[in-house]
């Protein structure tokens, strides 16, 4: 895809800018674990051997994983009663003490051409059996990514459901009041390290979309006091502004395929409707048509139909269309006066929306085969809803009514798990999670 | 295999990384790119801010000061869109100024409080430009003369989360503009 999306740039290269992006991101952000389950799974992610010169503590990033998923209990360092780094070097029985059920054995290794490899086992206490063990490599800058990658195996051997650790998300940071007020789209690892600055407005940035293969961000920037959807290459930071018509331009969200972009456009009709945009040829076809707000589309994992947000009933409500021409339109949610902001899981089992529910605007998901709708934040002002690549948790913004800034928050879609990403400094919001990473 | 595999994979995540390190480097495509740049945006030219580079025809100007017309906001009800009581007035004085002076161009500025969702809610921003919008089309204001814009809840003149705070949000901002050249 990335290929043919950038051959088809090729073709209109009058439209690109390079945005050389020399600014830096202000705000840190911290991960505070606000929920787990009762029964979390004890393990002990022993410390691994690694030269001094590797810089990172690769078990405990991944310690850091385990519990900020609200799904394990880790062993303090100082109970445990030695530091083997394979699993020849266990004595089991005094593991056994510990009450862990799982350890995690494992070094970091220079290969002598400057890379580095990891090997992590991760064993079963009781059995003494080695349960899942992998070697990663490649250069020092990324162990963290093989630390996480080693995370996402661990979680999956013991859950049965794909980690998603070694994954990236964009947000939108705002720094500063009045005239120093600052709008940066930043892209980070999904525990809020690694961030790159991807662009830097005084005016507002909105939306930010991933490509399915992660190479691509779409997003608003009204850096021109009015509103436009740009394209760019997030490596490079190559973009292409591909909807600046007057009125509204929003929304945008990359088709499965990622050939196509859906948007919302007001045109001079004033009314805002969901168009699609085929990156390739440039052409533009109009999904809805009704005169009410018709926007926030996304797609269904099959790329044949497009969920949104619409008043035509008077309040917010949730539909989905057929793409192709004269299809009809389906009213999805009926609990509650105000559902908008919808997002189907990849899995294309559940949609996740902002519903307002006791006053406060809280994130709800509902089953797309039974209907099921189940509130899963306690509000007041959540809001831009996301799923992980595994489908299994939300990213979205959350925000108190004390005035507090915004902060990103994460719930696992069983509502049992979940975290905040407070920035240093500013505040945070409009959080997407990217795709996986090439396998 | 399996652990072949992994190791394949992490490599070009790895790949990635370095890549993303290194200084970006001009490619062929890009002298083209920064010959339509100027046109285009001030992202080339602007370096580390995507900012007023071009921002030309929607630069601010001070405008008319009299009477009603110094009132320059709109406000509107919870989730409407409809311009009631004041605003009426507001929005009959601008037109009669604009309509007067053809030459005069206003951008009007939908916003709404910061609640609930945010493009839901520039979607209500725009609905609300778009309803002073028609009100001065009515009132004999050229299309040419209006650009309309939504910003939804990004930009609240009280960020605080009261009820008072919620309805001063809620509004309208007519913001003039340099005026339009004569047609030669």
């Amino acid at each position: 895809m990335k290929k043919t999306l950038k051959q088809a740039f090729a073709r209109y290269a009058a439209l690109a800018v390079l945005l050389a992006v020399s600014g830096r991101v202000h705000a840190q952000l911290t991960i505070q674990i606000t929920s787990g389950v009762t029964h979390p799974v004890p393990i002990a992610v022993v410390p691994f051997a690694e030269p001094a010169s590797a810089g990172t503590d690769v078990s405990g990033v991944i310690q850091h994983d385990l519990t900020g998923s609200g799904r394990f209990s880790a062993l303090a360092r100082a109970q445990m009663p030695g530091t083997p780094t394979h699993a020849a070097e266990v004595q089991f029985p005094a593991w056994k003490g510990t009450g862990s059920d799982y350890m995690v054995v494992g070094r970091v290794t220079p290969l002598g051409n400057g890379e580095l490899a990891v090997d992590f086992n991760l064993l079963n206490v009781l059995t003494g059996q080695s349960v899942v063990r992998k070697r990663f490599t490649g250069p020092p800058s990324a162990l963290r990514n093989a630390a996480h990658r080693a995370s996402d195996a661990i979680y999956q051997a013991i859950t049965g459901i794909r980690g998603a650790f070694d994954t990236r998300i964009a947000y939108v940071a705002v720094i500063g009041k009045g005239a120093a007020q600052r709008f940066q789209l930043v892209v980070a690892d999904a525990d809020g390290y690694n961030q790159h600055l991807i662009l830097e407005s005084r005016f507002p940035i909105m939306s930010p979309a991933w490509s399915p293969d992660g190479k691509w961000l779409a997003y608003v920037s009204f850096e021109s006091h009015l509103s436009a959807v740009y394209v760019q290459r997030v490596r490079t930071g190559q973009r292409y502004r591909v909807s600046a018509r007057a009125g509204e331009n929003g929304a945008p969200v990359f088709s499965p395929g990622g050939r196509r972009l859906a948007l919302t456009l007001s045109g001079v009709s004033g009314y805002p409707q969901i168009y699609v945009l085929d990156l390739h040829t440039q052409h533009l076809t109009r999904i809805t048509h009704t005169p009410a707000i018709n926007t926030e589309p996304d797609w269904a994992p099959d790329g044949k139909s497009i969920y949104f947000t619409s008043d035509r009933a008077g309040q917010p409500q949730i539909y989905r269309v057929g793409v192709e021409p004269g299809s009809p339109t389906q009213r999805i949610t009926f609990t509650d006066d105000y559902n908008a902001g919808p997002h189907v899981s990849p899995d294309g089992k559940w949609l996740a929306m902002v519903t307002r529910a006791d006053g406060g605007y809280r994130i709800a998901i509902q089953n797309l085969s039974t209907g099921q709708f189940k509130v899963l934040t306690s509000g007041p002002l959540d809001s831009t809803p996301s799923f992980a690549p595994n489908s299994a948790a939300i990213i979205y913004s959350r925000r108190s009514v004390q005035g507090d800034p915004g902060t990103l928050a994460t719930i696992s879609i069983d509502g049992l798990t979940g975290l905040t990403l407070k920035p240093s400094q500013g505040a945070v919001q409009d959080p997407v999670w990217g795709p996986f990473p090439p396998k | 295999m399996r652990r072949f595999l992994a190791v394949i994979s992490l490599a070009a995540v790895l790949g990635l990384a370095a890549c993303a390190s290194k200084p970006v480097k001009p490619a062929a495509s890009q002298s083209a790119v920064g010959a339509g740049s100027g046109a285009e945006s001030s992202g080339a030219a602007g370096g580390a801010n995507a900012n007023e580079g071009a921002l030309g025809s929607q630069q601010s100007v001070a405008g008319p000061e009299q009477g009603l017309l110094a009132d320059r906001t709109i406000h509107f009800s919870f989730d409407s869109a409809q311009v009631e009581g004041r605003g009426v007035q507001i929005v009959a004085a601008h037109a009669k100024y604009l309509a007067s002076h053809p030459t005069a161009r206003v951008r009007l500025e939908g916003n709404t409080d910061d609640r609930g969702s945010p493009e839901y809610n520039i979607g209500l921003g725009m609905r609300r430009a778009e309803s002073v919008r028609q009100a001065m089309l009515l009132q004999g204001v050229s299309a040419n003369q209006i650009t309309v814009v939504s910003y939804g809840m990004e930009r609240p003149v009280d960020p605080a989360n009261t009820p008072s705070a919620w309805a001063k949000n809620r509004r309208v901002d007519i913001v003039y503009l340099t005026p339009m050249q004569p047609a030669q």
